[in-house]
């Protein structure tokens, strides 16, 4: 099995040789014998509920690589593979988009969509720390190739560029966090943390850590690279990157925290305030974004800031002895990275739908389209009702969850932590409430009312197995969200893994979880009377399609529709230095008589994107270019300044300075 | 039971008002007749809408019945009840929120986009004072779903009696952004522009539109039972209950009744603000039962 895995990356050199043609269905195929090998790996330790080691026989830097798997491991290779899956099969029908692009273009897409799947699931297998940031790179770098296919288009290059910076930071705050590691230890796998932590003060190693994984998630404020990267990246792209990728900074974090020995209350804290931030940051921006893919990414730094929540809490729950919190917490985190894999890779799928069809994201564009594209209209529904949280769906179970963490602690823990779980109760209430408003505008204004500017005649449903995967994501979505007893043990147990001891799941915790189904079931079956009631009732009455009700208006009525802005124009109106809102247009003066054509516009920028990073490399690359003079391009001068440096060399030998 | 009462309750409101305006009004089953009126009514839809503008009101209807279903009465826990069961609640009636929001866009109406915009605005701005309420009562009583809390809810001192008040005036002012009442909504007002939640329903008609109608009463008498409950004392007699419950649930609307008559709506831009201060009284009330607890341990 194991030397399976080890040969796979061969096969991926496949992708050269093969015609455009059979491409695609080699894509699934490769991606389906990677996702099944390492699943089986994944299912065993999940079944025997302890974890694995495989030796490789292979060496590197003085210690043995080891595939060292255990439960977490285990559940994020299933995630990673469940999504890449279903958007390897959604790209059938999105790459043909793309059909005047070089055959080469296609061989490398495909051959880096592979090399991203391998190295998320190395990243998950990898112990020894050198191989594992070995792995990280080449996630990072495959990730960059998937977001520049359309590198002729400026702004996607720029936004590769700006992402693949970004990486490298992140990737060069966890190395130094390695070898300050293995300076002190010589230790080269995850276990030296431990005795690192052991005999040093936790917050600093644990910050670098917490950064340089908290730039892959994204959470606030190191989160500028989401926005720009997900629109540029073609869709199922998007959605393995969005739904999966960036959890690979979640796992980081995760598996650092095993190894925290102390300082464990004020990690918590970082991590609860940190993600309390992003996750009303980012739904904050998210509602004023014109672009529907742009309003995506700003919601996977929100549901990032409510897995940091869970975990944050979760730790609070493990300092302070609190059982439940700490179950509660780390379990409602945990699941919601799944929950959130599954609705936000299918959002994005069904926005890739809909770009397929209309060539246009800017929401202000769209609408009508339940009609032409009614299957992707109820996945997207789903999907937002999911990701608002909101009963009978998955993303209620996990809140739900981390709820009543909260409520747990609010009973028993000290004054100061229940002020503090209160202000993080309030910014995820907060965080619900700004998601309903924005995926209602989403979803009410793409698909409902009366196309605004685009031309629907030749808006086509997408093929069936492109829903099928979409329709796959949505069973999972409605299973956990009505059944939620079926996987909550797994979570408990992997909370039960940062609590470093076994805890007895207390007996209405379960009931309670079971008592979701009843209460959504009831739900159901209400409803479902209810729509029975009208069919009887209505069934000799006389039902009539008459045009909407304009006030006596009816004249072109697309035009008089709301649209997403100013749908938002009462929340933007009060926000708007917080929003870092700009307006440009031209003031009607006094004295226009016959005013000319005019133009407004509104947009957004990020406060942390334009405060820290755009004005500190702004200055850096001010001092850089002063520094320019030295390089004039002139044969003669470089042979001087080498010249120079070797007088500079032999003079310093010299006086045995150096 | 809820049921039953709900029947009656916008016909107290609207007598009231018409008394204390000086007017002889309505007979007191005046809406629920309208409603009926309305059931037997054939239905428009307007060409612009789709499956979605067809099933919201069921929908809306359905979440808000779900929603009672948790609701303790006179010690009796609800038919469901379970830790935490105050999110679902919210949570609940949210998704039915969610579908009359994206009805009203269905429509493709500026008016009822307008409509749907506000309403979405003020309950998402509404939401956190409800929860922090909820949660200070729940680490003031130590447990967490509807029925331990009242069941074990006391007010012993003045700090309780003063959080209480305060608690008693948020909840009020909650249920009225919730039911879309004056002073944050009129639902009599006859201005497209400014209306707010009648603006959202313009399309719908004849069952839809009674199923709305008739949510909408369920819904207010959902809040009031949340008020009534803090009046049951523990080893209450059924048949004491049931009285209890609908006294407090028809001094409630009579009180809803005045509080509508002698007040001016607010300016809608000032709506907003109005709302979020919810929140920071919840805070206070948090904060006042945290002293409360402290000084006891």
């Amino acid at each position: 099995m194991l030397t399976a895995f080890v040969l796979l990356p061969i096969f991926s050199f496949l992708f050269f040789l093969l015609p455009k043609k059979f491409q695609p269905a080699y894509n699934i195929l490769l991606t389906l014998i990677t996702a099944a090998i390492s699943s089986r790996f994944a299912l065993l330790v999940i079944s025997r509920g302890s974890g694995i080691v495989e030796n490789t026989q292979m060496y590197f830097w003085g210690s043995e690589i080891k595939f060292t798997i255990d439960l977490l491991s285990a559940f994020f290779i299933l995630v990673v593979n469940f999504t890449v899956l279903t958007g390897a099969v959604f790209s059938i029908e999105y790459m043909r988009m793309y059909k005047e692009k070089k055959f080469t273009d296609f061989s490398f897409h495909y051959f880096s969509f592979f090399w991203l799947l391998y190295s998320m699931l190395l990243v998950c297998m990898f112990h020894n720390m050198v191989a594992f940031l070995v792995a990280w790179e080449i996630m990072s770098v495959a990730s960059f190739a998937l977001v520049i296919f359309e590198y002729e288009k400026p702004e996607v290059i720029k936004a590769g560029i700006n992402y693949l910076v970004q990486m490298h930071i992140g990737a060069l705050l966890l190395i130094i966090a390695c070898i300050l590691v293995y300076n002190e230890t010589g230790n080269i796998t995850w276990d030296g943390l431990t005795s690192y932590f052991y005999n040093h003060k936790n917050i600093p190693l644990f910050l670098l850590f917490f950064i340089g994984f908290g730039i892959k998630a994204g959470f606030v404020p190191f989160h500028t690279w989401l926005p720009h990267a997900h629109p540029a990246a073609p869709t199922h792209v998007s959605g393995i990157m969005s739904g999966v990728m960036i959890k690979m900074g979640i796992y980081g974090i995760l598996r650092v925290l095993f190894h925290v020995q102390s300082d464990l209350l004020a990690i918590g804290i970082i991590i609860l305030v940190i993600s309390s931030i992003s996750g009303i940051a980012g739904v904050g921006t998210a509602i004023i974004q014109h672009d529907l893919k742009k309003l995506l990414a700003y919601h996977s730094i929100e549901n990032i800031g409510i897995i940091g929540i869970g975990i944050g809490t979760g730790l609070i729950g493990v300092a302070t002895n609190n059982d439940l919190l700490s179950i509660l917490g780390f379990g409602g985190g945990i699941l919601h990275v799944l929950n959130h894999s599954l609705f936000k890779s299918l959002l994005f799928y069904t926005t890739g739908s809909v770009y397929l069809n209309t060539h246009t994201r800017i929401i202000d564009n769209l609408g009508g389209l339940i009609k032409k594209l009614p299957h992707t209209a109820i996945l997207f529904l789903f999907a937002s009702i999911a990701i608002c949280g909101l009963p009978p769906f998955n993303g209620f179970v996990s809140e739900f969850m981390i709820y009543n963490g909260f409520a747990a602690s609010m009973i028993s823990s000290t004054v100061g932590i229940k002020i503090l779980i209160m202000f993080a109760m309030l910014s995820l209430v907060v965080i619900g409430g700004l998601a309903i408003f924005c995926f209602t505008k989403a979803f009410g204004i793409v698909f409902l009312g009366t196309p605004r500017n685009i031309k629907t005649e030749s808006v086509t449903e997408m093929k069936w197995y492109t829903l099928f995967p979409q329709y796959l994501i949505l069973i999972l979505i409605v299973t956990i969200g009505v059944f939620p007893k079926l996987i909550s043990k797994l979570f408990f147990d992997l909370a039960g893994m940062f609590t470093h001891k076994t805890i007895a799941i207390p007996e209405n915790t379960m009931t309670t979880i079971s008592s979701i189904s009843y209460f959504v079931l009831i739900f159901f079956g209400i409803t479902l009377l209810i729509y029975l009631l009208k069919k009887y009732f209505t069934r000799n009455k006389i039902i009539e399609q008459s045009p909407t009700w304009g006030c006596g208006y009816t004249g072109n009525a697309d035009k008089l529709q709301y649209t997403a802005s100013s749908y938002a124009e009462n929340y933007s109106h009060d926000m708007d230095n917080l929003l870092n809102l700009k307006t440009h247009y031209k003031k009607i003066e006094d004295e226009d008589i016959f005013p000319e054509e005019r133009n407004y516009e509104t947009h957004s920028e990020s406060l942390a994107e334009e405060k820290m990073f755009v004005k500190i490399s702004g200055s850096i690359k001010r001092f850089l270019n002063k520094l320019a003079f030295v390089q004039t391009g002139k044969t003669q001068h470089y042979i001087l300044y080498m010249f120079v440096l070797l007088i500079a060399l032999i003079l310093l030998t010299i006086f045995n300075v150096i | 039971m809820i049921l039953l009462t709900c029947l009656v309750f916008p016909g107290i409101i609207t007598r009231t008002k018409s008394i204390a305006s000086g007017r002889k009004g309505p007979g007191l089953f005046q809406p629920m007749l309208d409603i009926l009126r309305l059931l037997k009514k054939g239905i428009v839809y307007s060409t612009t809408s789709s499956f979605i503008f067809k099933i919201a009101p069921v929908i809306y209807f359905s979440t808000i019945l779900s929603a009672a279903f948790l609701l303790p009465f006179n010690n009796e826990p609800g038919i469901l009840s379970f830790q935490g069961d105050f999110i679902a609640f919210s949570y609940i009636l949210a998704l039915g929120k969610f579908f009359m929001i994206i009805a009203a866009l269905d429509t493709g109406s500026a008016f009822e986009g307008m409509g749907a915009s506000r309403e979405a605005l003020y309950s998402m701005l509404v939401e956190p004072a409800f929860f922090i309420l909820f949660a200070s009562f729940a680490m003031f009583t130590g447990h967490t779903s509807f029925y331990e809390i009242y069941n074990s809810i006391y007010f012993g001192s003045y700090i309780a009696i003063f959080a209480g008040v305060l608690a008693a005036y948020n909840l009020f002012q909650i249920i009225m952004v919730e039911n879309s009442r004056v002073p944050y909504d009129d639902p009599k007002t006859h201005l497209e522009l400014t209306m707010i939640h009648e603006v959202m329903v313009l399309d719908n008609s004849g069952f839809d539109l009674a199923l709305i109608n008739f949510a909408s009463s369920l819904k207010f008498v959902i809040f009031g039972t949340l008020i009534s409950n803090f009046f049951f004392t523990p080893n209450l007699p059924v048949y004491n209950g049931i009285l209890i419950f609908i006294g407090i649930q028809v001094l409630f609307a009579i009180i809803v009744g005045i509080a509508e008559s002698f007040r001016a709506r607010y300016k809608l831009r000032n709506n907003n603000k109005a709302i979020v201060l919810l929140t920071p009284i919840s805070i206070l009330i948090f904060l006042s039962l945290l002293m409360l607890l402290t000084n006891q341990y």
